[in-house]
Order: C-alpha cells, then sequence, then structure tokens
C-alpha cells in the first residue's frame, strides 16, 4: 500500500476516484429525493445528454469560439497585466498611487459594464474578449508585482556583483524569481476571464457555451444546460494544463 | 606554490605588507546609518591592506559592522567615508576583480547546477559550450560533479553554498569575498568545507576575505585574523595566525590552534558581552523577551 501511495499515478488516480465518489453520490441524493430532481438533474442523465448536445447543438463550434476568446482575453491580459506589474515595480510612486484602484477593479463586478463595452466593439467576439480581458486583468498585474517585490534582496545582490545591467538583472534574475507568483496571477486572471466570457456571451446572447447555457436553460432543458456547463470546465481545465506546461518550460523548478 | 608563502614576514613572524605590493586597500571606511533612534555608525575608519593570495579573517561580534565591511569592499554600498582600492584602482560600484560569497543562500532556484555556476561567464557573452565547459572545470574543483543536473533544490546546504562559490570563482576575481558562508551549517559540515576552501585557495592562489562570527573558521583558514569591535565596528587587532601551510581541518587540534583560539577569544569576549548586553537592553525597551 505505502509503495502504491508513493507512484506518481497515484494522486491522479485518488482524483478520479473522488469525483466519481462525489457524483454517484449525487446521483444517490437525487434518487432518494434528498435533492430535487428538477433543479438538479440526474448525472446519469447529463452523462446520456452529451451525444444530443455535440450532435444537435453544435457544440465543436461553439466550444472553438468560446476556446479563442479565452485564449485571445488570456494573452492580452498576460501581455498587459505583467507589463503594467513591471511597470508598477519600476515606478514606486505610481505603484502607491494605483495599488488599491487596482485591487479595487478585482473586485469590481466588471460584467455590468458590457453594455458601454456593446457600444465601444459593437455585438462581436472582440466584446466578448474585452469584457474578460478586463475582467481578469487586476490579479495579473498585482501577483506581478508582488512576485516583483517579493525578489530575494540575495539573489538581486549576487546579480549587482555579477555587474549585470538594469535590463540583465530583470531578465535573469527579478523575472525568473517571480515567475511563480506571475503565474499564480495569470490562473486568477484566466478564471475571472472565463467566467466573464461565458456570462457575457449569456447575457448578449452572441455564440460560445453562454449562448448554448442560456438557450437551454431557456427550454429547461437541464441535462442539456449541465452537459453545456461542463464543456465550460473543459475550456478552465485545458488552459489550466497549458499554463502549467508553459510556465513548467519557463521554470522547470519552482 | 601556497599562497602563504606569498606573505613576507618579520622576524618576529608576524606579516608585513607594502601598500604598493597590496592588492586589496581599505583606507579609512566609515559607513552611518540614519535610524529612527538617531545616527548609528556600523564602521568607524576601518583600514587594512591585502596582500596577493593571502587569505584574510574578518571577525567580531553580532552587530559589529562585518557584513557592512562587506558590502562597501563588494561595492554593493555607497554613501561611506574612506575609499576601497584594488590594486590601485578606486572602487565605486560592483568591481570585476571582486567576487562575492553571500552568508544567505544566493543559488538561482530555477537554473541547474551548470546553470547557476555558468551564469556569470553567461553574462560575460561566451557561447554554451565555452561557459558549460568552464563551469564543469569549477563543478569539479567545488567537488560537485555529478551533480550538474540538479537544482539547488535537490542539494543540501552546504552543496548549495558550494554551487555559490563555484558560480563566483567562474567569474575568475581577483578577490573572493566571503561574508559567513558556512553559517547556516552544521559544524562538521563547516570544518570540511573549511579544507575545500583551503584546497581551492591554494590551487588557486586566490586573495580571500572571510567574514565569521566562528573563531576555529577564522584560525583555520587565515594568514591574518582582523578582530573587530562591538558598534561602532573598528579593528581592535591584527592577529598573524603563522601555522603551516598546506592546512586541514586536522590543524583545529593542534597546540599551535588552540593558542590562537585563546589568543582571539580574549580579545572578543568583551566586545561580545557589550554586544550581548546592548542586544539585552535593547529588546527589552522595545518590550521583547530577550
Amino acid at each position: 500500500m505505502a509503495a502504491l501511495t508513493k507512484t506518481r499515478a497515484f494522486p491522479a488516480f485518488v482524483g478520479i476516484f473522488a469525483l466519481v465518489a462525489a457524483i454517484t453520490l449525487i446521483e444517490l441524493l437525487i434518487r432518494v429525493g434528498v435533492i430535487n430532481r428538477f433543479i438538479v438533474p440526474l448525472p446519469s442523465q447529463i452523462a446520456m445528454s452529451f451525444e444530443r448536445v455535440i450532435v444537435e447543438e453544435g457544440i465543436p463550434e461553439r466550444f472553438w469560439l468560446t476556446l479563442r476568446e479565452a485564449f485571445w482575453a488570456t494573452v492580452l491580459l498576460t501581455v498587459f497585466g505583467v507589463g503594467i506589474g513591471v511597470l508598477l515595480h519600476r515606478i514606486r510612486t505610481l505603484r502607491l498611487a494605483t495599488e488599491t484602484w487596482v485591487a479595487a477593479m478585482a473586485s469590481a463586478p466588471t460584467v455590468l459594464m458590457y453594455p458601454l463595452f456593446l457600444v465601444i466593439f459593437g455585438r462581436s467576439a472582440n466584446t466578448i474578449i474585452m469584457m474578460g480581458f478586463v475582467a481578469g486583468l487586476a490579479p495579473v498585474i498585482l501577483k506581478t508585482v508582488e512576485g516583483l517585490a517579493g525578489t530575494r534582496r540575495v539573489l538581486i545582490d549576487v546579480g549587482r556583483s555579477f555587474k549585470l545591467t538594469p535590463w540583465q538583472l530583470y531578465w535573469k534574475i527579478l523575472f525568473p524569481a517571480a515567475l511563480p507568483s506571475i503565474f499564480v496571477g495569470i490562473k486568477l486572471g484566466m478564471i475571472f476571464a472565463l467566467i466573464n466570457i461565458v456570462g457575457v456571451e449569456f447575457l448578449i446572447n452572441f455564440g460560445g457555451l453562454g449562448q448554448l447555457i442560456n438557450e437551454l436553460a431557456e427550454r429547461y432543458d437541464l441535462a442539456g444546460t449541465y452537459a453545456a456547463i461542463c464543456f465550460v470546465i473543459l475550456v478552465s481545465v485545458l488552459f489550466f494544463m497549458f499554463t502549467e506546461r508553459v510556465e513548467q518550460w519557463l521554470r522547470p523548478v519552482n | 606554490m601556497p599562497a602563504a608563502t606569498q606573505l613576507k614576514r618579520t622576524d618576529q613572524g608576524s606579516v608585513r605588507i607594502d601598500p604598493a605590493d597590496a592588492i586589496l586597500v581599505v583606507d579609512g571606511i566609515t559607513k552611518r546609518f540614519t535610524t529612527p533612534d538617531g545616527v548609528l555608525t556600523a564602521v568607524d575608519n576601518v583600514s587594512l591592506t591585502v596582500a596577493p593570495g593571502e587569505f584574510l579573517g574578518v571577525i567580531g561580534p553580532s552587530g559589529c559592522g562585518k557584513s557592512t565591511l562587506f558590502n562597501v569592499i563588494g561595492g554593493l554600498m555607497d554613501g561611506y567615508e574612506g575609499r576601497v582600492s584594488v590594486a590601485g584602482e578606486t572602487v565605486s560600484g560592483p568591481h570585476r576583480s571582486i567576487g562575492m560569497v553571500f552568508q544567505e543562500e544566493s543559488t538561482f532556484p530555477w537554473r541547474s547546477v551548470i546553470d547557476n555556476v555558468a551564469f556569470p561567464l553567461e553574462i560575460a557573452g561566451l557561447s554554451k559550450a565555452e561557459r558549460y565547459d568552464k563551469a564543469r572545470h569549477f563543478v569539479d574543483l567545488v567537488g560537485l560533479d555529478g551533480f550538474e543536473r540538479r537544482y539547488p533544490a535537490e542539494l543540501s546546504g552546504g552543496m548549495r553554498q558550494r554551487v555559490s562559490m563555484a558560480r563566483t570563482l567562474a567569474s575568475e576575481p581577483k578577490i573572493l569575498l566571503m561574508d559567513e558562508p558556512f553559517a547556516a551549517l552544521d559544524e562538521q559540515t563547516r570544518l570540511l568545507l573549511g579544507d575545500k576552501v583551503l584546497q581551492i585557495q591554494q590551487q588557486l592562489q586566490q586573495t580571500t576575505l572571510i567574514i565569521t562570527h566562528n573563531i576555529t573558521e577564522a584560525v583555520q583558514l587565515s594568514d591574518r585574523i582582523l578582530v573587530m569591535t562591538y558598534r561602532p565596528g573598528k579593528v581592535k587587532r591584527i592577529v598573524d595566525i603563522d601555522l603551516p601551510r598546506p592546512r586541514t581541518s586536522e590543524i583545529v587540534s593542534s597546540e599551535a590552534f588552540g593558542r590562537y583560539v585563546a589568543q582571539i577569544w580574549s580579545d572578543l569576549r568583551e566586545e561580545a558581552s557589550r554586544g550581548m548586553r546592548d542586544d539585552e537592553s535593547r529588546k527589552l525597551q522595545a518590550g521583547e523577551k530577550p
């Protein structure tokens, strides 16, 4: 048993087992009537509705659209979030002047600003991407500043003792030292972005998985709605796996 | 040729250094800090000369300004009075001839052992093949061959400190500054690493300054030991260590070694007591537990 727990596959096995156990428990609770089946459909019904949703509701196109929107929002919030974070770290006065505002922005319900974005970008994927980008920006900025400011003094002194230029100091020491924190920010930003992307798709009824969830909910197709939500989760999982790979490539050992 | 043989000694055995021959001259360094309690003089009028190939120990109680002196000599600190020069050239910032090994663990955790050691060579613009070739030599020198692809997180504290040392040596500095490099290590590892440092120093003929508060370590390694007073840090005495070289950690059991340790402790005792009293009263005033 001890040898089994030390294998690399064991944590994944525990995770899958826990998921299957939770699904089975929900199925049982619904079947015995503890959970109302008119509010939460049976997991077995959801599983059986996957084929119907994929074939009849055009899941591949919608999945691809939401995935693309999430991808571009993530690219934008990585480029701008890390860039602004570096700027705030370098210019102390600017950081002190704006950090509280940036933190406040993280908790603001930016999704309610969608009419403004509709006016600016029109009823298009651009509006959705920009909404995702704005929603996910604050954590990336804050965690970038935190990571850079948290670099151990001695590592900076090592760089200075080797006469590194300010650019080399940033690129060779501060940035790699801050990477774990930056990636936490990107992952958080991605979560916020994805929630907003699906939310705005839902609100403006423009393509993607959000619109499908809206349509299926209005038809009171609960099993189909939950199956569509599973695809949103899949988008999130794919993005997490992708960012983890990028992080591992940039910094093999944390 | 062992480094110590380069040092000129008087008939009484004490080291004599002609300033013209010195590789490092520290002239009247005074460093003050502004604190909430007023101006604190950390280092007060410290002067010393170091000969090429010499191993100089700097010892003093905690808070005597040893690390401040280290940072001033290494060019990491400005706003001081006095002058530091390397081979006649005034130091006004980090200097290519000075390599620093820090007290704190300072390896880059995202780089493997070989990439850590190759870091200064990468900055110098050497090709990958050249820098790896050179870095491998220094990895071997500190006895870490076979660990090139490991990351610092996979190494012990002593091994990580050897990586830091190899990284500094790879930049081929004329003067190696070490600030309590073994402070975080246990006594046995400390003695063994002391052997390693002696072996490397004798091989490379490296001028070395080691800052420490460990008397045994200072006597084991040094040709001379500069004893500092407690705050403000001044030169109390310079002790010549006339022990034969090459040395190993076995020297710690010799009678002469014991005499040097006793002599330095008698110099340090009063300073260390003053430091302890000062620290306790400061903690009492701050409402902390002494």
